[in-house]
């Protein structure tokens, strides 16, 4: 089969490898319909994760049909249509049952700090990923979810991570009527974290980044008002100014470890890697935020350290909420409302790109080039 | 500077999903699904182990489930075994793991090059879309790189040959102190 291969940061390629098999009696293999590289594949492409190994398959975000299920796999049949979430979840431990299926206990041995994902890095777990023809999927009964008949294939992939993801990343933030909600960060988690605030009844929404071209988009999607941090130079002193110097009721990090806008965190965190990844935005977020306010992290950063200002944290009483999006918990909901037209996930979608040209796909990702916000690659026997 | 206020109330679905209750600055941690005894619960099947699988110290069992993707190898390898000696909380674990991916790029263009495959890694850097969206800043970064490796190489060559030209060889402009790769030659002599 087809598959994405890692070579190191920076390259990929397209290879040849054995189509995978059931391992373990949950499993089901699946064949791949339709999958994405997420902004937080670009942390393993740039080689800010520990334990990437060459020779993996990235890919969290797939759906596919099923081709063969395991002997203990009783809610899957052969030929369903399923969106896979990206966490990988037994439904059984102590976390899963509490419905933080982000947090798996039985999914990743070589950490406790995350628990398993599709094709990210050993270190949350070494499975191989869905940018591929076909996937193994552990635990085939609690992830996988059947499709619906009216759903577009290009919404539903967007349900694997996306959009459960930008959904949390507002509902962590707690936020209450009116509020003002500031995202940090006008990729799709953020522009769809825009797009949820307004659900959750915020009463004003502001969007910071600095690629023009993703500002225009969210000001249209969310919608929002949106800034260029390059123009406002100081995005803190912006949001106190503009919110009577109390500062937002919600931050939310929408940006992780690739973030631009200071230098001193790019060099430390993005280039001598001293720093789990660059925390502008959370740097930001924090010193942005009002007394007794919220951040919301969903922004993706690497295991070791940051430098935050954690005494802002302390002396102005924030409370700080973060996790990886817990998908089978929100789905139900998520499904209702592209059903009900509040939210259109694939109208992020501004690029197809057939699987073979993974290499291209990446770099036109990673460089924010021509006019990239999401690119969806498309396995040959699913092109039209 | 400010841009117009969106009024809330013409927004699609706005507030449906309100919720008072969610108010996490007052915590209030919902224990009734919580175990008591540890991990009590009742384990999945465990799946046969058919690779090497390094397991966090911190984990005191190994999960029901794993990946079987590219297990440790070469000297990569062995570094990566030898980060699964600390726990989670040593920045040198995860140094150790950086250090092993780093390796493990040189590992795989050896693995490419045993099989006869020579990796084509301007293609694998997606240099042909850089050249179809990006090409004057392609050429931009290339001139770049071209005007400064020039400058280096110039400054190289200069300071490998000055030092050993003969005094009879020196520029008959030559002002003491103004060269200072003949002024090290003046300095010590090597004839």
């Amino acid at each position: 089969m087809l598959a994405m291969d890692y070579r190191g940061p920076y390259r990929v390629r397209i290879e040849n490898k054995p189509i995978p098999e059931i391992l373990h009696p949950e499993d089901a293999i699946v064949r791949v319909t339709r999958s994405c590289i997420c902004g937080s594949d670009l942390h393993l492409y740039h080689g800010m994760v520990p334990d990437t190994r060459v020779g993996m398959t990235f890919g969290h975000e797939f759906t596919g049909i099923v081709e063969e299920v395991g002997p203990e796999v009783r809610n899957l049949k052969v030929g369903d249509h399923v969106l896979v979430p990206f966490n990988i979840a037994c439904g059984k431990c102590t976390f899963c049952k509490q419905g933080l299926f982000g947090n798996c206990h039985e999914s990743n041995s070589e950490a406790t700090a995350v628990g398993g994902i599709f094709g990210y890095s050993h270190t949350a777990g070494g499975y191989d990923g869905g940018q591929a023809e076909y996937v193994r999927v552990p635990y085939a009964d609690v992830g996988p979810t059947v499709i619906p008949s009216t759903m577009d294939v290009d919404d539903a992939v967007l349900l694997t991570d996306v959009v459960p993801t930008g959904y949390q990343a507002a509902e962590m933030g707690g936020i209450q009527p009116g509020d003002t909600v500031v995202i940090f960060g006008a990729g799709p988690i953020g522009i769809m974290a825009a797009r949820c605030a307004w659900l959750f009844g915020a009463g004003r929404v502001i969007v910071i980044d600095h690629l023009e071209y993703r500002l225009d988009f969210a000001r249209q999607y969310g919608p929002a008002e949106v800034y260029n941090f390059r123009s406002i130079e100081d995005p803190v002193y912006f949001i106190k100014k503009i919110t009577d110097s109390l500062g937002a009721d919600v931050c939310i990090d929408a940006v992780g470890g690739d973030a631009a806008g200071s230098l001193f965190h790019s060099i430390l965190g993005t280039k001598l890697k001293w720093e789990a990844g660059a925390a502008t935005a959370l740097h930001w977020a924090i010193n942005s935020v009002k007394k007794g306010g919220i951040v919301s992290i969903v922004g993706v950063y690497g295991p070791t350290g940051n430098m935050i200002p954690i005494g802002n944290v302390v002396n102005k009483g924030i409370t700080i909420r973060a996790n990886q999006a817990s998908v089978k918990r929100l789905l139900p909901r998520l499904i209702e409302h592209i059903e009900a037209g509040r939210i259109r996930p694939k109208d992020l979608i501004t690029h197809r790109v057939p699987l073979e040209e993974i290499a291209d796909a990446y770099h036109i990702f990673s460089a924010k080039l021509d006019g990239c916000i999401k690119p969806v690659l498309v396995p040959p026997s699913f092109r039209g | 500077m400010e841009q117009n206020r969106i009024d809330p109330t013409t927004v699609l679905g706005w507030g449906v999903d309100a919720n008072p209750q969610n108010n996490p600055t007052y915590p209030m941690r919902d224990i009734s699904r919580d175990t008591k005894g540890g991990l009590d619960w009742q384990r999945p099947a465990l799946q046969p182990q058919t690779v090497e699988l390094l397991q966090s110290t911190e984990h005191n069992r190994r999960t029901a489930v794993f990946g079987t993707s590219s297990p440790p190898r070469g000297v990569s390898g062995a570094i990566r075994r030898r980060a699964f000696h600390a726990s989670e909380g040593k920045w040198s674990h995860w140094l150790m793991l950086l250090a092993a991916d780093r390796i493990d790029v040189v590992e795989g263009i050896g693995e490419d090059l045993v099989h006869g495959k020579i990796p084509n890694i301007p293609a694998e850097m997606g240099l042909p879309s850089e050249v179809r969206h990006n090409l004057s800043g392609l050429l931009t970064k290339v001139a770049v790189a071209g005007a400064v490796g020039f400058l280096v190489a110039a400054v190289v060559r200069r300071n490998r040959h000055e030092p050993n030209m003969l005094p009879d060889q020196w520029p008959q402009t030559y002002v003491p102190g103004e060269n200072r790769g003949a002024l090290a030659a003046e300095r010590s002599p090597r004839f």
